[in-house]
């Protein structure tokens, strides 16, 4: 089971803000999914290796070699707010 | 004659005799898309003056006997979580409404390299979550089979395309099951190939070790061709392989006499229609019948692969969606007074609740106290379903079941997240193993179709693909 204050806290690690009543539908769907999933802890994986990935093989690496990117007024374009060819913040500092 | 209705190698056949031209094989398509859309509602995007455009310098090119690509004049829809250059790529969700890419996804430039016609950018699930297409932040797209139904998901609007003849083939990407569930559902072929086999670059990640780019055809030679066109090794994707590229349509009519194929007991033990059940061992039995030697195999660790997926699929996804901060592209909030305002207002507003629900699980799944418990148990479960599978192939070339475990369901019909999930029951160990698969239609029931899977090791395609071929000729036209 996962209680109110663990959804809450979860949410703020994910950086995402729910109302109090998305809260409380959202705590119950969560414990059943995760009583879903918990029936992966009834099978015992002692000594087994981790995959991360299937690729058995070494991936293949390319030459480091300098190549032509994309131009600094495309990649803005698509910036909420941009100025002087930077990407545009709130103040972080006081 | 009706373009719309040629199969896509038939298209091309008929361009290059000199019997049809590329801006009529488009325009038909056009024309269709016109029709159906206001009901179907299968794409997102359409691009049809850059299509028609494209269509005339390939009848120039025609013209001049100069040489064209593989996919000379077919009408090709594109998943719109797959980037093109200067044509807006949402993933169907408020957080990319806006978003124009300034690249293309190596698949896209392959398409146009091989002469394809891009004619848009289909509906999906919201950035891929889903297996119904209903999460789109723009609106569900409707089963061409039956409107109040829906096409299955999250590629829903590449089936449901391919199906209506508003194009002849089409892109998707399959996640957990994205590509045969709802070829399944639409009565297409669809092939979500090896972990590997395509470029993953510039489609926008779900889940990296589990994504695949994959075809939509009507039938299996088509499918075939733009898996043809898309695979092979791409310098921008390290996760893809430098491998030969089998010749697909040159061996696909190969037969199947000796092959052996694998029916994994576990597949039946799956809750699942019996009238479902029943077309899926009539087409075993045809299979049988072309030659094929049938052999018992097992899959001990199957009904772990659903749970064993939503956990690795969501800690990797919530990991990629953390770069949707609302800085650098996509939505940003219009009130806020600090940056992690920021970050979390501009996130809530434009993420649907599907997305936010998975990168709450994935982000649970990961955090301190839980990884343990959770990301790493499944991990390791993966071994186990991946080792399953291994031995699996060890007896048999193909393996075969179901797709899904039901029809095509009512539109609004199911509303609780892990009976949706359920959905994918037969079709997310595939990729968790990293192997091929495909998803054709093997009969109908009550008028809808049932999707037949069939599963290949690692760079087998060609298995599964001569083995779906020779049960497409003898089911005798199913569609």
């Amino acid at each position: 089971m996962v209680s109110k204050e663990d959804v809450y806290h979860i949410a703020d690690l994910a950086k995402l803000d729910f109302s109090h009543e998305e809260l409380e539908k959202f705590t119950d769907e969560f414990s059943k999914i995760l009583e879903y999933v918990g029936q992966l802890k009834e099978l015992d994986t002692e000594g087994v290796e981790p995959t991360y990935n299937i690729s058995s093989k070494v991936q293949p690496l390319r030459e480091d070699v300098v190549m032509p990117s994309l131009p600094k007024e495309e990649v803005l374009k698509n910036a909420p707010e941009e100025q002087y060819g930077y990407f545009k913040l709130p103040r972080i500092m006081d | 004659m009706d373009i719309t209705s040629l199969s896509a190698v038939e298209m091309r056949d008929k361009l290059l005799s000199g019997e049809i031209s590329c801006r009529e094989i488009v325009k038909a398509h056009i024309d269709n898309i016109e029709k159906m859309e206001p009901e179907i509602n299968a794409f997102i995007t359409l691009t049809k003056e850059e299509a028609l455009e494209r269509a005339d310098r390939i009848d120039e090119k025609i013209r001049n006997k100069e040489e064209v690509g593989l996919l000379a004049g077919i009408p090709v829809a594109v998943k719109d979580n797959i980037s093109t250059k200067g044509v807006r790529t949402t993933c169907a969700s408020k957080m990319l409404e806006n978003y124009i890419p300034p690249y293309d996804a190596t698949v896209v430039e392959r398409i146009i390299e091989e002469d394809g016609i891009i004619i848009g950018k289909t509906n999906m699930d919201e950035f891929a979550m889903g297996s119904s297409t209903e999460t789109s932040y723009f609106g569900p797209t409707r089963n061409p089979i039956d409107t109040t139904r829906v096409p299955g998901g999250s590629s829903g609007g590449s089936a449901a395309a391919v199906r209506a003849k508003e194009a002849a083939i089409a892109l998707g990407t399959d996640t957990g099951g994205s590509i045969r569930e709802p070829a399944s559902f639409c009565g297409v072929v669809g092939i979500k190939p090896t972990y590997g086999l395509v470029s993953r670059y510039g489609v926008v990640p779900m889940a990296n070790s589990l994504d695949q780019v994959g075809s939509f055809g009507r039938n299996v030679s088509d499918a075939a061709l733009l898996l043809q066109a898309i695979a092979g090794h791409d310098p921008k994707d390290s996760t893809s392989m430098d491998l030969d590229v089998v010749d697909y349509l040159a061996h696909i009519e190969d037969g199947i006499k000796g092959m052996k194929i694998g029916v994994p007991k576990e597949y039946m033990e799956i809750e699942i229609d019996k009238s479902l059940k029943d077309k899926i061992l009539d087409a075993i039995n045809i299979l049988k019948d072309l030659g094929a030697e049938l052999v018992e195999v097992s899959l001990p660790n199957l009904k772990y692969a659903l749970p064993d997926y939503y956990i690795i699929s969501t800690s990797e996804l919530s990991s990629n969606l953390s770069r949707f901060d609302g800085i650098r592209y996509g939505y940003r909030t219009e009130n806020y007074s600090s940056l992690d305002e920021l970050y979390k207002k501009s996130r809530s507003e434009a993420f649907g609740e599907e997305v936010k629900r998975r990168i709450m699980l994935g982000t649970y799944s990961l955090s301190k106290g839980h990884a343990d418990e959770y990301y790493k148990k499944a991990l390791k479960i993966r071994t186990l379903i991946k080792n399953d599978f291994d031995k699996a192939f060890e007896k048999a070339d193909v393996l075969v079941g179901p797709t899904t475990p039901t029809l095509p369901f009512k539109i609004g019909e199911i509303t609780d997240p892990v009976t949706m999930y359920k959905s994918d029951s037969f079709t997310v160990a595939i990729n968790l193993a990293g192997v091929c698969a495909l998803s054709m239609p093997c009969g109908y029931v009550d008028g809808f179709p049932v999707g037949l899977q069939m599963i290949g090791d690692r760079f087998k395609e060609i298995n599964i693909l001569k083995a779906a071929y020779a049960l497409e000729k003898n089911l005798g036209g199913v569609r």
